[in-house]
């Protein structure tokens, strides 16, 4: 309890010292105003550039659009929808990451026939593939769950591999004693012994999935999500600087959010066993 | 000698079974060139626009290593700094950690207005502000997670705080750290050509394919793809070779950790 | 015993704070004569190691006092009068045979020809002249250990304090080295602290054998062995050998088991 409450209180502490620091810029080189002139003119400090705090946070709730909703409840909107997305591509994306890796782990012909590219898969720019996949999928949410599953299959195939690989060759051994079958083997042996390392994989592959989430919404031409709304108010940026900044405000709470729920199902399911690593 | 080609033979059997098949559907099903590009009409495309498709490449290319240099230095500086200091860096590792799950693209759009739309320095921020987690946490690890028995040993000889940084922190985070540059080196392509997205100059790997494919000439936009992931295994690879040549001790754990 | 090179008066370890308070040594008063062979052993959790850390400056008694050559253990580690030698040996990967023989020597600022010379006239001591340039991993368990050693002496110590050097080690390789390290110690003149688990091991190796006991650890009992020197494989075979071992044992059985009248001889 302690330990939460004094953890939570040092991610205000970082958060409020980052709006100062923000401020403190603005004051040292930001736009002059009435009160206050700057001693240097910088122009990334400028009011269109770096919004004010203020201005950032009374977006969100002043309406997007005049008669609309306010922006925070379009953008917490946005945000369920691409955490929607990611999550799906999270799913895809992690049970195709551990088939493949228990394939490998059972055939090094295969292994030795795939892994290349699977690694080398994570070199061609996802982006590119997104309109080809849009086109053959249709502009769903499908396409954008797949270009995310995209990036998440990868960090869990590699930890899968290295997981289950990782049990002590005696325990394979003593396994094999009792003439276990390779299913048993799977099961008891090495699933849980690759669990940590799965783990490390899927909160690497929670935040890769809410980055391929948002990228496929880029060309994907849908509009209703975070990719969306960034895209939508980086073309608008020059009339409200701060409803941009809103967007990736919120895009980063669904990262660091879906980081943290992963975070907290590892401890769960790791509870007596190793501490969580942080990675 | 032979039985390190044969441990190749199915990777590359893999290789030309699937290009040879995917050319036969192609044609045998006379798919459309804009749902699927034979391999023949991608490498026609390849030579038909060598010069274009280099020209767009180096500048790419010069946008990702420019902002893997900004930020992999910038991360260096703050991990060495930060190092020295246990209570500092246990209070900076968790927010460099959730901020490493932060969508750094978001912030493209962001770096465009901040340092010009159609200066390589935008899409150069990207990668930098992309890399830099990573390569900061990593190389924090490095200098932190070092064997309690190594420390001991050092005190041992009574030995400085500098010394024991010289001789076993720096030392024990540099296979962290090329861990790190080879990750960075495929995600600071990735990152400038997402950055390219949105909006600045057109003569780059990133515009290149989205105007191709918006104009339905999918074995154009294909053949960038293949350039892009060329250059992005070819940075890797230069890394990896830098890392051989740099830590020949980390041999024997490479093989493990070659991911 | 005048020229004691370690003194250790009245010391207590006390672990932890408050209700977790464990004791781990209880009023250790300990002489080490100057060239002697010392072993500490007991069970496990009798704070062998803790004394053996304790003498070696890298924790600090509760209360009482450790002195070393002559002085303070803390200024005897800033003097460099230690050699550590680890159950595992601890070497550096990044760094060559040579290099970590070396290491010691870098960090007391020697130039850079003396370091060499040392560290391959080091390397000839525990036989593995041929190996300068090899990494760590290339070699066997029982040479890594051996570096090791050749590292701990690489700036003469005045003591070498070892830490079960040979425990993860197989037996025939264990004997081997326990001959090798009497002859260094032979060579050397050094003094050596040696903490193991083994009672051969500790009876073979030492001119005293200081049996512990756990929980609180204190030593119940500093036994001289008078073997005649220089032991060797034939020594493994002598009958007062053997009459030593169960002295030993019983020593510690004794404690162990709390039988009646072995703790009082213990304590008279």
């Amino acid at each position: 309890m302690f330990r939460a409450a004094r953890s939570s209180l040092s991610l205000f502490v970082v958060i409020g010292a980052l709006a100062v620091l923000w401020e403190v810029v603005k004051l040292l080189g930001g736009d002059p105003s009435e009160a206050w002139t700057p001693p240097f003119q910088w122009t990334v400090a400028s009011d269109l550039n770096m919004p004010h705090v203020w201005d950032i946070a009374a977006s969100f709730v002043q309406p997007a659009q005049r008669n609309g909703p306010p922006l925070g409840l379009v953008l917490v909107n946005a945000g369920i929808f691409t955490f929607r997305e990611a999550f799906g591509g999270f799913v895809f994306g992690a049970v195709l990451g551990l088939a493949l890796a228990i394939v490998f782990v059972h055939s090094s012909l295969l292994e030795r026939a795939l892994v290349p590219y699977v690694v080398a898969s994570q070199t061609v720019p996802i982006i590119a593939i997104a309109p080809v996949l849009v086109i053959w999928l249709g502009g769903g949410w499908l396409a954008v769950a797949l270009i995310s599953a995209y990036l998440t299959f990868f960090p869990v195939t590699i930890a899968g591999l290295r997981g289950l690989r990782s049990p002590d060759p005696r325990a394979l051994e003593l396994m094999r004693s009792y003439a276990s079958s390779s299913r048993d083997v799977l099961w008891k042996v090495r699933l849980p012994a690759a669990a940590p390392y799965l783990f490390a994989a899927f909160k690497v592959a929670a935040t890769a999935s809410v980055v391929g989430a948002i990228i496929g919404e880029l060309p994907s031409g849908i509009r209703d999500g975070l990719g969306g709304a960034i895209l939508n108010f980086n073309q608008f940026y020059v009339s409200g600087p701060p409803k941009l900044w809103a967007a990736i405000i919120v895009a980063a709470i669904v990262g660091i959010g879906f980081f943290a729920l992963v975070r907290v199902a590892e401890t769960v399911v790791l509870r007596g066993r190793v501490a969580p690593s942080d990675a | 000698m032979t039985r390190r080609l044969a441990y190749y033979v199915p990777a590359v059997a893999v290789f030309v079974g699937v290009l040879g098949l995917w050319e036969l559907v192609v044609r045998a099903f006379g798919i459309q060139q804009f749902l699927l590009p034979p391999p023949s009409a991608i490498a026609f495309a390849f030579v038909e626009h060598f010069d274009e498709l280099t020209t767009v490449g180096r500048n790419t290319l010069v946008e990702a290593v420019g902002g893997l240099v900004i930020g992999g230095v910038a991360a260096l500086v703050v991990a060495f700094a930060t190092a020295r200091w246990v209570t500092a860096s246990r209070t900076l590792l968790p927010f460099a950690i959730a901020a490493n799950s932060v969508p750094i693209i978001a912030f493209a759009p962001i770096m465009n207005n901040w340092f010009g739309i159609l200066n390589p320095l935008s899409k150069m921020m990207v990668v930098a502000v992309l890399v830099f987690f990573p390569i900061m946490i990593n190389t924090l690890r490095g200098l932190t997670l070092v064997d309690q028995a190594s420390l001991e040993l050092m005190r041992s000889y009574a030995a400085s705080e500098l010394a024991i940084f010289a001789k076993v922190r720096v030392p024990n985070a540099l296979p962290y750290i090329f861990t790190a540059l080879k990750v960075s080196a495929t995600l600071s392509l990735i990152g400038a050509i997402v950055a390219e997205y949105f909006g600045g100059s057109r003569s780059v790997l990133g515009q290149f394919i989205i105007t191709e494919a918006a104009f339905f000439r999918f074995a154009n936009a294909w053949a960038a793809i293949v350039v892009a992931s060329a250059v992005s295994i070819a940075f890797f690879l230069i890394i990896l070779a830098i890392e051989r040549v740099a830590i020949p001790w980390h041999a024997s754990a490479r093989i493990a950790d070659s991911s | 015993m005048s020229d004691s090179i370690v003194r250790v008066r009245g010391v207590d370890k006390v672990f932890g704070a408050g209700a977790d308070k464990t004791p781990a040594l209880q009023h250790i008063d300990l002489e080490i004569p100057r060239g002697a062979f010392v072993s500490l052993i007991g069970p496990s959790g009798c704070g062998k190691s803790t004394l053996l850390r304790l003498i070696g400056d890298l924790t600090q008694p509760s209360a009482g006092t450790v002195e070393v050559n002559g002085k303070t253990a803390h200024r005897a580690r800033l003097d460099r009068d230690y050699g550590m030698v680890f159950q595992a040996p601890v070497l550096f990967d990044w760094r060559t045979v040579q290099g970590n023989v070396e290491l010691p020597l870098e960090v007391s600022a020697k130039d850079r020809s003396a370091r060499a010379d040392r560290a391959k006239a080091m390397l000839a001591l525990v036989e593995l002249t041929g190996f300068e340039r090899r990494y760590p991993w290339q070699l066997s368990g029982g040479m890594q250990q051996r570096v090791a050693i050749a590292r701990a002496l690489s700036f003469e110590p005045a003591i070498l304090l070892m830490d079960e050097p040979f425990g993860a080690l197989d037996e025939m390789t264990r004997e081997r080295l326990n001959i090798e390290l009497l002859r260094i110690w032979k060579q050397t003149g050094t003094t050596i602290v040696f903490v193991t688990h083994s009672i051969p091991e500790a009876v073979f190796l030492s001119t005293h054998v200081a049996v512990m006991s756990a929980r609180p650890g204190r030593i119940i009992e500093l036994i001289p062995v008078d073997l005649p020197q220089p032991r060797n494989d034939l020594t493994r075979e002598d009958e007062r050998y053997f009459g030593f071992i169960t002295r030993v044992r019983e020593r510690l059985r004794g404690r162990e088991m709390g039988r009646p009248g072995a703790a009082e001889v213990a304590a008279s």
